[in-house]
């Protein structure tokens, strides 16, 4: 039942795999993608490390593939262009592919388990509050065990993440900015005017509407956006009311 | 009898069929329910009757709604991806099913009982932004496609306060596990000591489920329906069905986390003679309630605002709680340990 259950996994993993670089549309691509990470977790829920396969939901499928896909739906792909690329290129993607595979059988060859490495923990999924669970284990081994090396992992990503935000931020001079404690902070009287007028009777003042002294909104660049409003009125404006 | 359930294959698929239709046929008719109960609670608000014309109260009105949409005319837009168009409904519909599947009603109560609970309830709601952008993007409509960038935004943006949020609860529990997590709650319920993280999870549910006022994505001032415009009959009717089981759901991760599941409010005679699974439900109700009452209050956010609120006061405020939390957990001593 168990190998049932894997060779199903499997064998719909290493296909969407293949599907993901033939499929020739790259959001089918990534939709692909998408199916062998869910069927990774499902066969990390057959080996009974279901911590790993919920983490490998949440956070490649949850959110690295919606981010892929995200870019790839806003990509203008030309696929003529794409296909003359190939030809060039089939040669050196053929050596760096046979020299991976080479890598990979060398290692298959000789895989081993260190001698000093402690017998597996197994918890399975049908187990509610077993021995040792998996998130026990694993959150002993990483926050206990290796707890530089984890935060050391965390450094490199807050750098990486501190780099695409240097990158990616600029300050548009005509770019509004909403200062929220300052909206809070005015008042009624500050833009309200309350007015007793005689029936059938209007006024030349400004309706009730008092134009607030400083402006809610600031820019980078000053004087930019909120002028005050007796300059930025065009000439002739007011006098048609 | 219980050795041919218990002990055989066939008996054994036997009884999962029927926990999962225990579980499936309440919830749909529960979803066909909360939808009537929004129109009336929202007429209520309103000074309006709401549906009142077929049956007693309207009762017969999320038939009929159902009737109806299921005999009109599928449409299939020209230049949409025929199979990823008519794929995203049911993506979205079946996810929203298959996270009950790990909503304990009682104590043990549960289709699967599994000890990484609440990561699988967090796996599968981080999967539903992928049944809008799939949407979006095959109806080859403009104002769909932006629909669902959007949703994934705030999606994936609410998702970073919801996951500190449950890690805080998390911290005070010490397991994943949500019957675990609804036995903690025994003597007090987690909304007292961490009320704020209760508000604040309410308020991320109703950014992730995109109801009102975060409902951008399908917002009608600008975008006509949003992902969904170009749907049509049945695969509009499971968009529909789905977005509504996923507020329960929600309303029941709220109940789990924060108001004690199927405990009542105090572990005294009268109150404890009412089942288990009736507790959670009224406390799932409630939730729905103040769904229903947000919608009619608030007016929608705008997508600047959305975001702020999502990424600068969320996200540090949820931060420094669950470090609070941890702090204080571990300064008294009251750190659990060895229950996982």
């Amino acid at each position: 039942m168990v190998q049932l259950v894997f060779y199903v996994f499997a064998t719909i993993l290493v296909g969407s795999a293949a599907m993901v670089i033939s499929a020739r549309n790259p959001v089918h691509s990534v939709l692909f993608l998408i199916l062998a990470f869910f069927n990774a977790a499902g066969l990390f829920l057959v080996a009974g490390a279901e911590f790993l396969a919920m983490i490998l939901v949440i956070v490649y499928v949850g959110a690295v593939a919606v981010l892929f896909l995200f870019v790839v739906m806003m990509l203008d792909i030309d696929f003529t262009k794409m296909r003359e690329g190939l030809q060039r290129y089939a040669p050196i993607g053929g050596v760096v592919g046979c020299i991976l595979f080479v890598e990979l059988v060398m290692a298959g060859l000789h895989w081993g388990m260190s001698p000093v490495m402690p017998a597996p923990i197994t918890g399975g999924l049908g187990q509610p509050g077993g021995a040792a669970t998996n998130t026990g284990a694993l959150g002993n081994l990483i926050y206990t065990h290796y707890i530089l090396l984890f935060q050391l992992c965390g450094l490199v990503l807050l750098v990486a993440m501190i780099g695409a935000i240097t990158l990616t931020l600029r300050d548009r001079p005509m770019g509004r900015r909403q200062i929220i404690s300052r909206q809070h902070e005015r008042k009624r009287a500050d833009t309200l005017e309350m007015m007793n007028l005689p029936l059938g009777q209007g006024t030349d003042a400004n309706g009730g509407f008092i134009r607030p002294n400083d402006s809610y909104y600031v820019t980078a660049v000053p004087g930019s956006y909120g002028v005050p409003a007796a300059e930025k009125r065009e000439p002739g404006e007011g006098d048609a009311e | 009898m219980a050795d041919f359930f218990f002990h055989t294959l066939a008996g054994q698929l036997i009884l999962m069929v029927l926990e999962t239709l225990a579980v499936l046929v309440p919830l749909l008719i529960g979803v066909a329910y909360l939808t009537l109960m929004e129109r009336k609670v929202m007429a209520a608000m309103q000074l309006r009757r709401g549906p009142n014309v077929n049956g007693i109260f309207g009762l017969l009105q999320a038939f009929a709604d159902a009737i109806k949409m299921i005999t009109k005319e599928t449409i299939i837009p020209a230049g949409a991806n025929r199979f990823l168009f008519l794929f995203a409904p049911f993506l979205t519909f079946s996810l929203a099913m298959t996270a009950w599947a790990v909503i304990p009603t009682g104590n043990g109560l549960a289709v699967a009982n599994i000890n990484v609970g609440i990561l699988y309830l967090l796996a599968i709601s981080s999967l539903g932004v992928y049944g809008m952008l799939i949407a979006g993007w095959a109806s080859n409509s403009k104002y769909a496609f932006l629909g669902s960038l959007r949703s994934a935004a705030q999606m994936v943006s609410y998702e970073v306060s919801i996951g500190l949020v449950i890690v805080s609860v998390l911290l005070a529990v010490g397991s994943l596990n949500l019957n675990d997590i609804v036995l903690a709650q025994r003597h007090v319920w987690f909304c007292v000591p961490m009320f704020p993280m209760f508000i604040l999870f309410f308020i991320s549910a109703l950014a992730e489920t995109n109801r009102a006022p975060f409902d951008l994505p399908e917002g009608e001032s600008e975008l006509v329906a949003g992902f969904f415009v170009e749907y049509s009959s049945l695969s509009f009717g499971l968009f529909f069905l789905g977005e509504y089981a996923n507020m329960i759901l929600m309303s029941g991760m709220v109940s789990i986390l924060f108001l004690g599941g199927w405990l009542p409010p105090l572990g005294i005679a009268p109150l404890t003679w009412i089942p288990g699974p009736l507790w959670l439900i009224a406390k799932i109700l409630f939730c729905l309630f103040v769904f229903i009452w947000t919608r009619a209050t608030f007016p929608r956010f705008r997508y600047d605002q959305l975001m702020r609120l999502g990424w600068k006061v969320f996200l540090p405020f949820s931060l420094l709680w669950m470090i609070a939390t941890a702090g204080f957990l571990l300064a008294t001593g009251l750190l659990p340990q060895g229950v996982s």
